[in-house]
């Protein structure tokens, strides 16, 4: 919202000290968005009156100005313009002049002759678009004074404000006056014309059909009125305020508005059919156009303000309809203040989209108790322009069953404000700084305040909104600054840590971190074999296409694989820690299932990456899973992957994308992939290793080369190595694997490294060849020794 | 006798002088010094001597050259051993320069995980706990349990991203990390002293400054007795140990409907400008009590900020969506 600081020291003696202003503004939690000062006068620029001009031969598109700036010395300038005649006071830019755009008002003149100054135009003042010619004063005007001394323009400045939902009173420089004079401790001097209505009585029924919705409604008769121009001073206030001058009429509703916060309507009497309103829900498809030409169709939890004849003539607290709006010929108006229910008025908004400068008021909450005032104040704006206006008795004034109550009181408890903010405050000092703010405290008694509160915070409800407005006037830098000593151990938890750990093991070998857009399209999960019935999807996406919540962090990461490579950065190792959300195994859960996966590509690298990123997972976590080479994974290479499983529990996989997958993608290298569920390996808590001592006794190797068939898994000979060799077996290696002359088709050789050491004795080669030969014999039906 | 020792000490130790091999070097040590050498040989016959006196004499001066020549041997050996390392190491020079291939093994981590990071250990150092939740979360945790029942007009505020899950509009991605309060409420014993940081989303057009998927760090203390005060200290605190000593921060009056009084907090930086880095407040008593907390028992402060804004702050940067595009060039700045 736009404020002036003008308007503000008209309603309350905040000083004249524009900073001070702004940073009082922002420490009341108005922040100050921008700050401009206008109608600032150009120093130096005064005004003179033209003695005679002349030509000089040599200068044909300049002649020459004498003019007498009030103190009878005549200063000679030139000029490029011929607008002026002896006797027209004009505005002189003396020597020295800074002018708006900067240049520097300066002796040299042309032909050798001096100029002593510069006769200016509006626009070269920056007060106006003419530069056709010099601009020319009433004659009248006193010589030698400050051009907008003469102009009447004053220094002005407008803040814009970045206000807060719950300070409806804000909406309005009364409101904002308000909080500053309780602020800087200065008088608060609002507008209080008399109503004064003429003993006339005329009238417009009302009747309010749904008293839910409409709190109050009124609408007094205002004859005399002619429809013409502003004066000048709304004219300016409007525009600075950032509204356009409409006519007299709309003019002093506006003005009211932003001034007292209390949207209001002024509607021709004349044309209101049956001379009065009916407030209702508007049925369900119902139509009108409104102020700004377009028409809109309505739903009944619209509420619309109809005619005696229940003919629509406006959306209620939102906008007008575009029949009644006033006219050239309108003479007489019935002005309308009403109170409508706050959260309605935003569901209308909401579902119309239509929003203006009445229901960002009305969707806060007006105050519904102060209306008269605001007749009397549109009634006195518009009769500086309508001398012959008359407001008439018999205001019609009907109240429905939501209109709040006028007296609220809330118990403030003076003990929970200093335990709340940390202060320590006396009852006195809180009602001191509530009661400039209209917080009246009614009572007092043990520490518990009583506390009226003003009708237009119908924010304020409760004890913790009061004590919100006693920290805001006490002010936020007066509260002290401590640390709070935790009571608690302030440590990462075992998952955080094991995250780490993760996040670490990746960085380690060589893997960067990307953040891809979680958001997929069917197309990228249907490469994956999800099908649409799998996936969780957004109402509302931001790109129609992109409705997918990842079910898998595969894509992703391809897709920013396929973005490097477009930049021929290749070879690229990126990983992920992310949420994804698989198909749900339960569907009438709260949630959507959602876990926490890694997800790490390798481009360029093959499935023995994948198998050694995934070992040394495996062994920084102390988390083991099954290598199910027998269960691929969707999308994943056929003869180059494996499901990682727990039992029946799926936690990973780790092997090479499939080249079709990839190709999908846009990534042309062969991919390694593994992919681990976070939610369950960082949960892993493992057994907390036992010391065992270690052997004083020296340690013997055996190696032992086995052919065994393509189709069987080295794991399976490991794990029969393992079984045989039993407790004198400390470690065990496949430390070559050979295919090739020597070997059976189909077949390769597996060398293993056998480490065998007792704690409590050396081992003879007597106990070697017996640990040798049970080996043998527990693999002969898998493999065959080489 | 005497002269004969004489004489095979000066032969023996000038052909260990002479010597330049290590091996030369082992086998004159046999040779001069072993069983057959000529002073064990002269040793042998010392017994032949006719006096006490000589043999006394003749047998220290044998000892005396032996113990000479071994000395030589091994001084011999000590200079030819340090000799070849010398040459070894010299033969081993290697230009420690011209190495390709083998920097930027490290990958990197993301500024926000960066961001995070640095963030979660400022607040341990504070004394704070680690809180996490769902992405995708229920009307409840987002919004009802933060004072804003349905159609509390604040809705607005935030830009949602629905999901589609049970009833249409139940199901939200978060647009804030302050659900995670709630779900700590519910199951932490107080005193709390926790952040929770998270991915958070909104249904907002990805420039300069915005993303629509975007981290926060949110902050959760209750305990008897916290005040304002602690609120404002704390985050002055956090300020500080993140961007240092010399930046200040304030507190001004805000509104959210989940605290009050609520706050903006700014931090400044040495030039003098303001920033604003987020919002926080004294904890809202409908939100204690949807927490399971009596308001009237304990009382506290939250907090939440952007850690991607902490991150665009810290490195300078003029364009969020640049941390997003995962292009490798810009990864490997930081």
């Amino acid at each position: 919202m736009k404020v002036l600081l003008s308007w503000l020291r008209e309603l309350a003696a905040v000083p004249n000290d524009p900073d001070a202003v702004s940073v009082a503004l922002t420490s009341l939690g108005m922040a100050v968005d921008d700050m401009t000062v206008v109608g600032e006068s150009v120093a130096g620029v005064i005004t003179a009156r033209v003695v005679r001009t002349e030509r000089h031969a040599d200068a044909a598109k300049v002649h020459r100005v004498y003019v007498d700036a009030g103190d009878g010395v005549e200063r000679h300038v030139w000029c490029g313009a011929f607008n002026m005649a002896p006797g027209d006071v004009i505005p002189l830019a003396t020597l020295g002049t800074t002018m708006p755009d900067g240049r520097e008002i300066q002796r040299r003149g042309i032909l050798g002759i001096d100029s002593e100054g510069m006769l200016c135009s509006a626009k070269e003042l920056g007060i106006g678009e003419d530069h056709a010619g010099i601009m020319i004063l009433a004659s009248d005007t006193p010589l030698g004074i400050p051009l907008n001394e003469a102009l009447g323009i004053e220094t002005d400045v407008v803040y814009e404000l970045d206000l807060t939902r719950n300070r409806p009173d804000t909406w309005g420089h009364l409101g904002i006056a308000r909080d500053l004079a309780a602020h800087f401790g200065v008088a608060f001097t609002p507008p209080a014309p008399a109503l004064d209505p003429s003993s006339e009585v005329r009238s417009t029924p009302v009747t309010i059909v749904d008293g839910d919705r409409c709190g109050r409604f009124t609408s007094t008769v205002i004859s005399g009125v002619q429809v013409g121009a502003s004066p000048a001073w709304i004219a300016r206030r409007l525009g600075l305020a950032g509204m356009r001058s409409i006519n007299n009429v709309v003019d002093a509703s506006n003005l009211v508005m932003l001034e007292l916060n209390q949207p209001n309507h002024a509607y021709d009497l004349a044309t209101l059919g049956g001379g009065g309103f009916r407030i209702r829900r508007a049925n369900e498809g119902e139509a009108m156009t409104t102020l700004d030409g377009v028409e809109r169709t309505f739903s009944s939890d619209d509420l619309l303000i109809c005619d005696a004849a229940d003919v629509p003539v406006g959306l209620a607290g939102v906008m007008g309809g575009l029949d009644s709006e006033i006219s050239t010929s309108t003479t007489v108006v019935a002005l309308e203040i009403a109170w409508f229910e706050p959260v309605a008025i935003a569901r209308t908004v909401a579902t119309t989209g239509l929003r203006s400068e009445a229901s960002v008021r009305f969707d806060r909450g007006v105050d519904p108790h102060h209306i008269e005032a605001s007749v009397a104040r549109f009634a006195e704006l518009l009769r500086e322009s309508c001398p012959e206006l008359t407001v008439h008795a018999g205001m019609s004034d009907v109240r429905g069953e939501s209109l709040p109550a006028a007296e609220r009181v809330v118990e403030v408890r003076v003990a929970r404000v200093n335990k709340l903010l940390g202060t320590s405050l006396d009852a006195a000092t809180v009602s001191a700084l509530l009661a400039p703010i209209g917080y009246d405290t009614v009572s007092s008694v043990d520490g518990v305040l009583a506390v009226g509160v003003p009708s237009w915070r119908l924010d304020s409800t409760v004890e913790v909104d009061v004590i919100e407005e006693i920290a805001r006037h006490y002010g936020y830098d007066r509260i002290g600054k401590a640390v709070p000593k935790s009571a608690v151990h302030g440590t990462l938890s075992h998952v955080q840590r094991r995250r780490r750990n993760v996040r670490d093991l990746m960085l380690g070998r060589g893997l960067s971190e990307a953040m891809p857009n979680p958001f997929l399209t069917m197309v990228d999960v249907a490469a994956l074999g999800f099908g649409e019935e799998q996936v969780v999807t957004l109402t509302n996406p931001l790109v129609e296409v992109e409705k997918v919540l990842r079910p898998s962090l595969r894509p992703g990461l391809l897709k920013a694989l396929a973005f490097n490579a477009s930049h021929r950065l290749v070879g690229l190792s990126l990983f992920e820690v992310g949420h994804v959300y698989p198909p749900a195994v339960e569907s009438d859960a709260a949630l959507p299932a959602e876990c926490e996966m890694l997800g790490a590509v390798m481009a360029g690298r093959d499935a023995s990456a994948a198998v050694a990123l995934w070992r040394e997972l495996s062994a920084s976590l102390g988390f083991g899973a099954r290598v199910d080479q027998e269960l691929v994974p969707a999308g994943m290479h056929p003869g180059r992957s494996a499901t990682l499983t727990l039992g029946r529990t799926v936690a990973g996989m780790i092997g090479e994308i499939h080249p079709s997958v990839c190709e999908a993608f846009g990534v042309s290298e062969r991919v390694a992939y593994v992919e681990l569920n976070l939610s369950l390996a960082l949960a892993h808590q493992p057994a907390i290793v036992q010391a065992k001592p270690v052997s004083r006794f020296p340690s013997s190797d055996v190696d032992l080369a086995f052919v065994a068939p393509d189709s069987l898994a080295a794991e399976r000979l490991e794990r029969a190595i393992r079984q045989a060799a039993a407790k004198l077996l400390v470690s065990l290696e496949l430390f070559d694997v050979y295919r090739g002359p020597g070997v059976a088709e189909g077949n390769r050789s597996l060398a293993f490294r056998l480490r065998l050491q007792a704690a409590d004795r050396t081992l003879t080669d007597v106990e070697l060849a017996e640990v040798r030969a049970k080996v043998i014999a527990a693999t002969a039906k898998m493999a065959t020794l080489r | 006798m005497i002269d004969q020792i004489a004489a095979a000490r000066d032969a023996a130790l000038r052909l260990v002088t002479e010597a330049d091999t290590l091996d030369a070097v082992t086998s004159l040590n046999t040779e001069l010094l072993g069983k057959r050498s000529p002073l064990a040989q002269l040793k042998t016959q010392l017994g032949s001597l006719p006096s006490v006196d000589e043999k006394r004499a003749a047998g220290q001066a044998v000892n005396e050259a032996m113990a000479a020549v071994q000395q030589c041997v091994d001084t011999k050996r000590r200079v030819l051993v340090d000799a070849a390392l010398d040459t070894q190491l010299r033969n081993e020079r290697l230009d420690l320069t011209e190495f390709v291939g083998v920097s930027g093994v490290r990958g990197r981590s993301h500024l926000v995980t960066q961001a995070w990071e640095r963030l979660e250990d400022v607040f341990i150092g504070l004394g704070f706990q680690i809180a996490e939740g769902p992405e995708v979360e229920t009307d409840f945790y987002n919004f009802e349990a933060l004072n804003m029942p349905p159609s509390h007009p604040a809705r607005s505020m935030w830009d949602t991203l629905f999901v589609n899950h049970g009833a249409a509009g139940s199901t939200v991605l978060r647009t804030h990390t302050s659900p995670v309060q709630i779900r700590v409420m519910q199951t932490w014993p107080p005193p709390i002293y926790a952040i929770m940081p998270g991915r958070v989303f909104r249904n907002e057009t990805p420039d300069a400054t915005h993303m629509p998927v975007f981290h926060q760090l949110e902050g959760l203390v209750i305990d008897r007795n916290i005040t304002m005060a602690d609120l404002a200290g704390t985050i002055e605190a956090f300020t500080a140990a993140f961007f240092g000593p010399g930046f200040t921060s304030r507190l001004r009056p805000s509104y959210f409907p989940f605290t009050e009084p609520s706050a903006e907090f700014d931090i400044r930086r040495h030039d003098g400008t303001w920033i604003e880095l987020g919002g926080c407040g004294m904890v809202h008593p409908n939100v204690l009590r949807a927490g399971g907390l009596d308001p009237e028992e304990w009382q506290g402060f939250a907090f939440g900020f952007g850690i991607d804004r902490m991150a665009k702050e810290r490195h300078g940067i003029n364009d969020l969506r640049d941390m997003y595009a995962d292009d490798i060039r810009f990864i490997s700045q930081f």
